[in-house]
């Protein structure tokens, strides 16, 4: 009999520790952030097409957000994912413009990513430049090389089915644009990346104190180098969904993107010290931040009231996660 | 001695703990706890680490709030809930590892928060008047405008140190092992200070596990064990022995020291040069043997171990890993591939992940042996922790347990454990019982001494001669960047090592 009660304790102290998490705090503020939404326009807040939308509308936050959160666990910062996007978008629709084929252009975007994130780790790593100094003089290096590339003009470019990524279909079995899946794919594969292979321990160690993990055999350099590449690749990912759904490569395209990504990384539980993050609280944030947005519009709140909203969301949500786990 | 021992305790008790009782969760950190301090007496506080001391001064600064008892400062009550109400009351800290703003200067970092000012601006000048007359007191001589940053570990100890000094109206000092960082003759030039502090008037808390700097500094000492007051009582009417049988609660055994065959050469030195220091080093170790290097803190021990191990760039010379050729200047991954693995000396800065979890801690350079399908397994690594807890004696609550959780002893305990997972054959050991207990001690001793008759070799750094000639085969002095040639120990005592080290006469 008295065992019950040892049961209900033991069940306590494991939701406890469930609560610790630091996914659960984001999304316990998407959540109450969509019911006040709901509450308000129950009619279009709660349809199927506005939840779609909002997710199609995450991806590109999303798959970079992905990224950056190794990178904050890293203690690193990443000012350049914006600028990446938009030379990828116009890499896909320069080369689709020339006549070369969907594969072809998608890989040549997704491998300019990467190499803009490996340039990023390299600088850092090699020259022990901060971060934050070397992400800016890249953000502004990209930006201009998509402006070249583009001639100052959008690139209109055929999408030939690269356009479906980001499609709704309305119904069947598939009810997300294949973009969503692709995101929530990659999130799931950063999540066990950072939290179950040796890679992701490492990165977390080197970011939590960099002397100690030199100590302990870990190569500094080649962590920090595969984190800036992987974030690399995810741009690059996200420059062709970018692209999938404009069907327009625009340099000029997703200016202050990387604020918004760091932003969904912090409100996730990132610490910009390093040492912390979690690709699914940095998911939830993503998602917040779009709710938000797409929240504001249908109540009919004014563009720059939906601003310093998110300004006080952002650091309501880090004051909670600091109350919550000191 | 006696007569200041007298005179101490005739006087007013300046603090008086009565019957304190502190629990952290399930866990009771002191039970029943009652002592006084007279004023003007050098009060020894003993004990084993996890024994409760760090609680207790942790209460008497103002940290933490004692469950049950009241403490009397000078007879009033006294309850401060905060470290600053306890400044206030005129009590004045030296944390054990030195807390300091390293882009500051020493001057900034002894005044931090307490700047003199005039017409509303830092006045510098008094502030280097500040800063120069507590380290005069110190008997050092730092230029007060130094950033921390190029301090060694030692002179950071005695910044710590000035800036505590410096707190005009401090009426108790607290000193938390302020030597166990420092070299022979740089403790004792602390502990002089000590002394003149004392008969200045200043009570003084004096936590250390150096017995003998104990007997010759306190007046009184009371001794601690697993969270209760066990003794009490004059420092001169007990000898080292008896109190080191206090604070273990059983006699320490002398062990004799086994006899080890060396077999082939593991590693070997050929002049090696550092970027500042050492200057050409040079040394053989054998499988089985442990080696020790003695000397002064900033001799460049330390950084010899750091070129060994790839931390720091080689200008000249070849380091050889067993019978590799050309085998300099690999980075650190590297080297503990090779078999290679270095003990720092700094726990807290880089030899553990302090927001780390023990268990992380543990497997972090050999995640491969706690993996299954490139996924790190945390049941391995509990597994492992475990293990290793039993193997080492780590007192922690759980292979969970947040590495800076647990006390100085159990820490570097943890510190050994990654390198017995790493599996490697080449032990350098900087400073290995720094800021250790002496229970703890024995059992490193114990363990590295096993080790070597398993055919591991071992290079030992150490600023303390006695524990060299306790566990090592031979013995170099290091003096200057120049390591000297090695000795077996049985040609050599403590004091010839001490003389050598300060560089006033070869070893024999």
């Amino acid at each position: 009999m008295h065992g019950i009660r040892e049961r209900v304790a033991g069940s306590f102290a494991e939701v406890r520790a469930w609560l610790k998490r630091p996914w659960v705090g984001p999304l316990l503020a998407l959540i109450v952030v969509y019911a006040i939404f709901a509450a308000l326009r129950p009619d279009t807040f709660l349809s199927a097409l506005t939840l779609k939308v909002m997710l199609r509308q995450t991806v590109v936050v999303g798959l970079c957000a992905v990224g950056m959160t190794l990178v904050i666990a890293l203690a690193g910062i990443d000012l350049s994912v914006g600028s990446i996007v938009a030379l990828v978008a116009v890499v896909v629709a320069h080369q689709l413009k020339a006549g070369r084929g969907v594969i072809t252009a998608v890989a040549l975007g997704v491998l300019v990513g990467l190499a803009c994130g490996f340039l990023n780790g390299a600088l850092t790593a090699a020259l022990r430049i901060t971060p934050f100094i070397v992400t800016l003089s890249t953000m502004s290096i990209l930006r201009g090389l998509a402006k070249g590339l583009a001639k100052e003009q959008p690139i209109n470019a055929q999408p030939q089915g690269l356009e479906t990524m980001m499609t709704m279909t309305s119904s069947g079995p598939n009810p997300f644009p294949p973009a969503v899946w692709l995101t929530a794919t990659v999130a799931l594969i950063g999540s066990i990346a950072l939290g179950s292979t040796r890679f992701g321990r490492h990165l977390i160690a080197t970011g939590s104190n960099e002397a100690a993990s030199r100590l302990a055999g870990i190569s500094v350099t080649r962590v920090t180098l595969l984190t800036y590449t992987q974030l690399g690749l995810l741009a690059g990912l996200a420059g062709v969904m970018q692209f999938s759904h404009l069907t327009v490569g625009d340099p000029t395209d997703s200016p202050g993107l990387e604020l918004s990504v760091i932003a969904a990384v912090v409100i996730g539980g990132g610490s910009l010290s390093g040492g912390q993050g979690s690709v699914m609280g940095s998911m939830f944030g993503a998602m917040l931040m779009t709710v938000i947005a797409t929240g504001a519009t249908y109540i009919g709140i004014a563009n720059w009231v939906q601003q310093i909203l998110t300004g006080f969301i952002i650091v309501t949500a880090c004051a909670l996660e600091r109350f919550r786990r000191p | 001695m006696t007569t200041r021992a007298e005179s101490a305790t005739q006087g007013v008790a300046s603090l008086t703990v009565e019957h304190v009782d502190k629990a952290f969760g399930a866990t009771v950190a002191l039970a029943d706890i009652s002592f006084s301090i007279g004023s003007g007496e050098v009060h020894a506080l003993l004990g084993e680490n996890g024994a409760g001391k760090s609680t207790l001064l942790s209460i008497i600064a103002g940290l933490f709030l004692p469950d049950r008892g009241v403490l009397r400062l000078g007879g009033e009550p006294f309850a401060p809930r905060s470290a600053r109400a306890a400044r206030e009351a005129g009590i004045a800290i030296v944390p054990q590892e030195p807390m300091l703003a390293t882009d500051l200067t020493v001057r900034e970092n002894v005044t931090l928060g307490r700047e003199p000012t005039r017409f509303g601006l830092v006045d510098r000048d008094e502030a280097r008047r500040i800063t120069s007359t507590a380290l005069t007191t110190l008997g050092v001589t730092i230029d007060p405008d130094n950033a921390v940053a190029s301090l060694s570990p030692a002179e950071r100890q005695i910044v710590t140190i000035a800036r505590a000094l410096s707190q005009g109206s401090a009426r108790l000092l607290i000193l938390d092992e302020p030597t166990s960082s420092l070299s022979a003759a740089d403790a004792e030039r602390v502990l002089e200070a000590v002394r003149k502090l004392a008969s200045s008037g200043k009570t003084i808390i004096y936590v250390s596990h150096h017995l003998a700097e104990v007997k010759s500094i306190a007046t009184r000492f009371t001794v601690m064990r697993a969270g209760r007051v066990v003794a009490s009582g004059n420092v001169a009417s007990v000898s080292v022995g008896e109190m080191a049988d206090l604070i273990l609660g059983r006699s320490l055994e002398a062990a004799a020291k086994a006899l080890r065959s060396p077999g082939e050469v593991l590693l070997s030195l050929d002049s090696v040069a550092g970027k500042r220091l050492p200057h050409a080093a040079s040394l053989t170790l054998r499988r089985g043997e442990i080696l020790g290097v003695a000397g002064l803190v900033g001799a460049g021990r330390t950084e010899l171990c750091r070129a060994i191990f790839g931390l720091d760039t080689i200008r000249s010379g070849a380091v050889k890993i067993g019978t590799n050729d050309a085998d300099s200047g690999r980075p650190p991954w590297q080297r503990l591939k090779s078999g290679v693995g270095l003990l720092s000396e700094d726990r807290k800065g880089e030899g553990l992940l302090t927001a780390m979890s023990v268990a992380d801690n543990m497997t972090l350079s050999n995640l491969g042996g706690v993996s299954q399908w490139g996924l790190v397994s945390k049941l391995a690594q509990d597994k492992v922790a475990l293990r290793l807890f039993a193997e080492l004696g780590i007192r922690a609550s759980g292979p969970r347990a947040l590495a800076s959780s647990l006390s100085g002893g159990n820490q570097q305990k943890v510190a050994i454990a990654r390198l017995l997972f790493q599996d490697v054959d080449v032990f350098l050991l900087d400073e290995p019982t720094r800021g250790v207990d002496p229970g703890s001690r024995e059992s490193i001793y114990r363990l590295f001494e096993a080790l070597a008759e398993r055919g591991k070799a071992i290079l030992w750094v150490s600023s303390q001669p006695a524990e060299l000639i306790r566990v090592c085969d031979r013995v170099a002095v290091m003096v200057r960047g120049r390591l000297g040639e090695m000795r077996d120990v049985s040609e050599l005592d403590e004091s010839r090592l001490l003389a050598a080290a300060s560089g006033s006469a070869t070893p024999c």
